[in-house]
């Protein structure tokens, strides 16, 4: 397997984007990273969209966002894994380049929410449809009752939860691409209408439209389109069953820690060497239970760690200084490669007034449904 | 959902129908081909008990089209005695007294009324016991 690279970056803001479609928001994406490596031509695309069947009646993306792009001709596929599926598309990519069948891969992903659907229907497909969605249950449902397995189990409070969202509002706020760049207080967050309790409409990310891209190429070719490539030490992804009521603790995220440990593994380093961290607070209690998974905190530990500011920029591990999906926003098959982004400018001391000092190595982690599927990436500056 | 679809789920939704493997015992439900615990192939159909114990539960208050007007209802993971776990409403009680530990039986009911035909969709729903 040979070393692959990330050379260049390009993302729409995401928001309620009323006047793009989702042909535009990948196109826009696509060429802010085709621009940046200079790059006239790419051997392979791979888009990351959840479900642009359900939310605006297009499949078969590949080709269409291909011929968009001006490159009609170029192998160009749709990867899915729900919300995971901008991950794994850019671990198909990475394996596209670490394999040596291509050597320039343009990974993307873009996701258009606000168009007309039944957002909370399309999102429960993601969900196992028979056995959960039946009776009626919602993702934010399932979330819910992971909060309250957690809450039962180790204690955490509503409040915990809350200071997850004040922490990334505050990150998010400082990110210009953000859906919602404005900090919220624990009182607010308390405040806001019920959705499923215990979780709050603050506790959840937003319906959001967006796309966001990568090129990737080997390490040894990776000057000719930039001075400050950023290696992927490790793509690593896991699976755990689809079903709530079938997962042995349902307050941890079982897929979240195996794919942690095969990156680790892989990239031959360990939570401690983490500088900045990506999760996917798709809810509040997601990232208290994927800091647990990843190894940042013990199991059962997560529910301080935003209040006493141990995940809080200027904390010894930023966790989504992007704002996370809680306020820089989801577009479900965009935020994978969203998140890479973030560490990659991060890595290369881009991110502004979000920066970590001397950032080296970080963390991106993507998610799929209540948790059923998960993708780790690894970076480090070179 | 278009009646073959829901006609197969008839023995899981109506009777709580589940397989037990042959070979580690584990209880799945509904019924699989593959055990998730030992891989094994042989199974025995079973039924599940009719009670059980709330794992973990929430209350929906932004509800699916299809159930607006139920909302806010009660949905809990449930574990019966032969350790299977299954998603259910509880129902005919305060949602907000669904909690962790509480002891429920089930019940056949109505589900919901599907689409804008309302075809009536029908399985199983947890009461306090």
């Amino acid at each position: 397997m040979r070393d692959v690279a990330i050379v260049a970056a390009g993302m729409t803001k995401f928001g309620e984007l009323w006047g793009s479609s989702l042909r535009d928001l990948f196109v826009e994406a696509a060429s802010g990273a085709l621009t940046m490596a200079r790059a006239d031509h790419v051997d392979a695309i791979v888009v990351g969209n959840m479900s642009g069947g359900q939310f605006v009646g297009q499949e078969h993306l590949g080709p269409l966002l291909a011929d968009h792009l001006g490159m009609a001709g170029t192998p160009a596929m749709r990867v899915e894994s729900a919300c995971a599926s901008g991950g794994a598309a850019l671990r198909v990519g990475f394996l596209e380049v670490a394999s040596g069948a291509c050597d320039l891969v343009l990974a993307a992903g873009v996701e258009k929410m606000n168009d007309g659907g039944d957002v909370t229907a399309v999102l429960a497909t993601a969900a196992d449809q028979e056995n959960e969605a039946y009776h009626g249950i919602t993702f934010p449902g399932l979330y819910a009752m992971i909060a309250r397995a957690h809450m039962t189990a180790h204690g955490t409070t509503a409040e915990d939860l809350a200071a997850v969202a004040v922490k990334n509002h505050r990150h998010g706020a400082l990110n210009p691409k953000a859906q919602f760049r404005r900090e919220v207080t624990i009182e607010e967050v308390m405040a806001s209408s019920m959705v499923a309790e215990p979780l709050r409409l603050l506790h959840c990310s937003p319906v959001s439209d967006g796309a966001a891209a990568v090129l990737l190429c080997p390490l040894d070719q990776a000057k000719r389109y930039t001075d400050r490539p950023v290696k992927i030490r490790a793509s690593a992804a896991a699976t755990a069953p689809m079903a709530l009521a079938d997962r042995k603790d349902p307050a941890f995220l079982d897929a979240v820690q195996l794919s942690a440990q095969r990156a680790y593994k892989s990239a031959g380093v360990g939570p401690a060497d983490l500088h900045v961290v990506e999760v996917h607070d798709c809810f509040t209690i997601a990232e208290i239970c994927c800091i647990e998974a990843l190894g940042l905190v013990a199991p059962g530990k997560g529910r301080d760690a935003a209040r006493s500011g141990l995940t809080a920029l200027g904390g010894k591990v930023p966790v989504n200084t992007s704002g996370g999906l809680k306020s820089k926003g989801h577009p479900v098959g965009a935020t994978g490669i969203a998140q890479v982004i973030e560490i990659f400018e991060q890595l290369r001391g881009e991110a502004g007034d979000r920066q970590v000092k001397n950032a080296r190595i970080g963390l991106a982690q993507n998610m799929g449904g209540s948790g059923a599927s998960s993708v780790v990436h690894i970076l480090e500056r070179v | 959902m278009p009646s073959p679809r829901y006609w197969r789920e008839i023995p899981a939704r109506y009777r709580l129908e589940a397989s037990k493997c042959t070979k580690c015992g584990k209880v799945s439900y509904p019924a699989r081909r593959i055990c998730p615990g030992c891989r094994g192939t042989e199974h025995e159909r079973t039924r599940l008990s009719r009670v059980g114990k709330v794992v973990t539960a929430t209350t929906v208050h932004v509800a699916p089209d299809d159930f607006v007007m139920q909302a806010p209802y009660a949905v809990a993971i449930v574990e019966t005695p032969e350790r299977a776990r299954l998603m259910v409403q509880v129902v005919d009680c305060e949602p907000s007294s669904v909690v962790p530990g509480l002891k429920v039986s089930f019940e056949f009911r109505r589900i919901r009324k599907e689409g804008h035909g309302g075809i009536l969709c029908y399985g199983h729903k947890a009461v306090p016991a």
